[in-house]
């Protein structure tokens, strides 16, 4: 698997770090913090997820991939879509 | 159903071996049962079989949306072993281990159950330290543990590369009861023993839905077969159990990844049972066709897709080649991928779920194999009566929300590195 970075290019999967879904989001007080520690979707089909291009340019990434057929539809930089 | 004897098997030999019945009935399904249980594995097949011979509930149906034991009961590496260290863990499985060792008379079926040893390999003298302390929690919980030294593995695997500049072989950690049993046996074994009692196991029936009464009961499900219905609805499709939950409007405390594994091209008779090397991720045994079996680390990403990809070829690979050096010039003949349920502390779910009428057997990480005598035995128990067996209270669904977590690996939340 070859991931696309927006920095860099396209790379092996090998220079990156997987953090996994990028949807949870770090609730804002102790309420929610169970669901955004233990539960995921884990989506059967395209699914947002953070890498981190730990041997390269060292930007977290968005990634949007298949999690059925590894396809990969876009990639962008974390910070830019981060709210 | 007859029974696999000396006397008829040489009565079947002078017929010419054409007079044996089916191993099993390929049942279509009816409308109605008291248990319906998701998944022809190993664990779903072995439910149904303890659920009928120890609690006398026959009116049941296993449903398979492919064919029984092709997912991950057909994908794993055959080793079956009890050396867990944790609180929770160590008598489940030595309980799983205790099932193994009576499997084939129980079910007069030829599982293959070859007790031949697992080693787990040391490399340093904190390893060793980490490897007595296990084997002592071991002991102390009644389960065979033995720490070599170097001599001692020399004895039993004189080919390892003790000699290595970075990780040296030092000794290892010897449960002697460990070793591999044959996984479709083990499948047809519970198929069989199910089916003779009247469980109805159903193929090629995919789950599409899950049943809700108004109240928020669960009390069947849609199939690909049509409507069944249903007491009690038990999920054991560890790999799809997020997506079977999510029918049931649940989110667990799942994610999916791919487990790649390996063999070899037949050799013949050379490692004596299971290896694990310590430096890596990389363990290996070998098949009675003679082909080498091993694997290593999941990919490390969220997957569905039952295949993985070629760094972790070359990771285990690499594995492989440190620890014992003359597999270098052997070809491998085949790879292939399954595809896990990671929890998130590594240690899997047998309990019941917020909607009555619904159970769940997940979370099997890459640990299931070894558990399915054991992980059929209890959700067995829970099925028939609403309470967990002594051995799986701790495998409780809530453990995550009360901090009462049974992580072996000490990582914590993060699936991909259990």
């Amino acid at each position: 698997m070859r991931i696309p970075c927006p920095y860099c290019g396209e790379r092996d999967v090998q220079e990156f770090v997987y953090r996994g879904d990028a949807a949870v989001s770090r609730p804002a007080d102790d309420k929610g913090f169970y669901a955004y520690v233990y539960l995921r979707k884990n989506v059967a089909g395209v699914m947002r997820e953070h890498w981190y291009h730990a041997q390269g340019c060292r930007n977290w990434i968005e990634v949007a991939r298949d999690t059925t057929t590894h396809e990969i539809f876009s990639s962008v930089i974390a910070k830019q879509t981060a709210s | 159903m007859a029974q696999f004897s000396f006397l008829n098997l040489a009565r079947n030999a002078l017929s010419g071996h054409r007079n044996w019945q089916r191993t099993w009935r390929d049942a279509a399904p009816r409308d109605v049962y008291d248990v319906v249980i998701v998944g022809g594995g190993g664990h779903g097949l072995a439910a149904a079989y303890y659920l009928a011979r120890v609690h006398g509930i026959t009116n049941i149906a296993v449903v398979e949306k492919g064919w029984i034991g092709g997912g991950n009961a057909g994908r794993n590496t055959t080793i079956i072993r009890s050396n867990y260290g944790l609180d929770g863990n160590t008598s489940f499985y030595e309980w799983s281990m205790k099932l193994w060792e009576g499997l084939e008379q129980d079910l007069n079926y030829n599982t293959m159950v070859s007790q031949r040893g697992v080693l787990n390999l040391y490399h340093s003298d904190a390893q060793r330290d980490a490897f007595a302390r296990r084997g002592n929690a071991m002991r102390l919980n009644g389960v065979d543990a033995e720490l070599l030294d170097q001599a001692g593995v020399r004895r039993l695997a004189p080919f390892l590369n003790f000699d290595h500049a970075r990780f040296p072989v030092m000794g290892g950690l010897l449960q002697e009861r460990g070793g591999t049993a044959r996984h479709d046996a083990v499948v047809w074994g519970y198929a069989r023993g199910a089916s003779d009692r009247g469980v109805d196991i159903i193929q090629n029936c995919e789950v599409t839905g899950i049943l809700r009464e108004p109240d928020g009961r669960v009390s069947g499900v849609e199939t690909t077969r049509g409507t069944i219905r249903a007491n009690k609805v038990g999920l054991s499709v560890a790999g799809s159990s997020s997506r079977l939950a999510d029918m049931a409007g649940l989110q667990l405390p799942i994610e999916s990844h791919v487990l790649q594994a390996f063999v070899s091209e037949a050799l013949k008779p050379l490692i004596p049972g299971v290896i694990t090397f310590g430096a890596g991720h990389f363990y290996i045994s070998q098949s009675d066709k003679g082909g080498l079996v091993f694997g290593g680390d999941i990919d490390g990403y969220n997957s569905y897709a039952s295949r993985g990809n070629l760094p972790v070829v070359e990771d285990v690979c690499e594995g492989g080649m440190a620890v014992m050096p003359m597999i270098g010039r052997l070809r491998m003949l085949r790879s292939w991928g399954g595809i896990c349920d990671m929890s998130m502390d590594g240690s899997p779910i047998i309990d019941r779920t917020p909607l009555p009428g619904l159970y769940l057997n997940a979370g099997w990480c890459y640990g299931g194999f070894k558990a399915t005598p054991a992980a059929g035995w209890c959700f067995a128990h829970l099925l028939a009566t609403d309470r967990p067996h002594e051995t799986a209270t701790a495998y409780r669904l809530d453990r995550f929300e009360t901090g009462h977590l049974i992580d072996e690996k000490g990582q914590g939340a993060q699936p991909n590195l259990h």
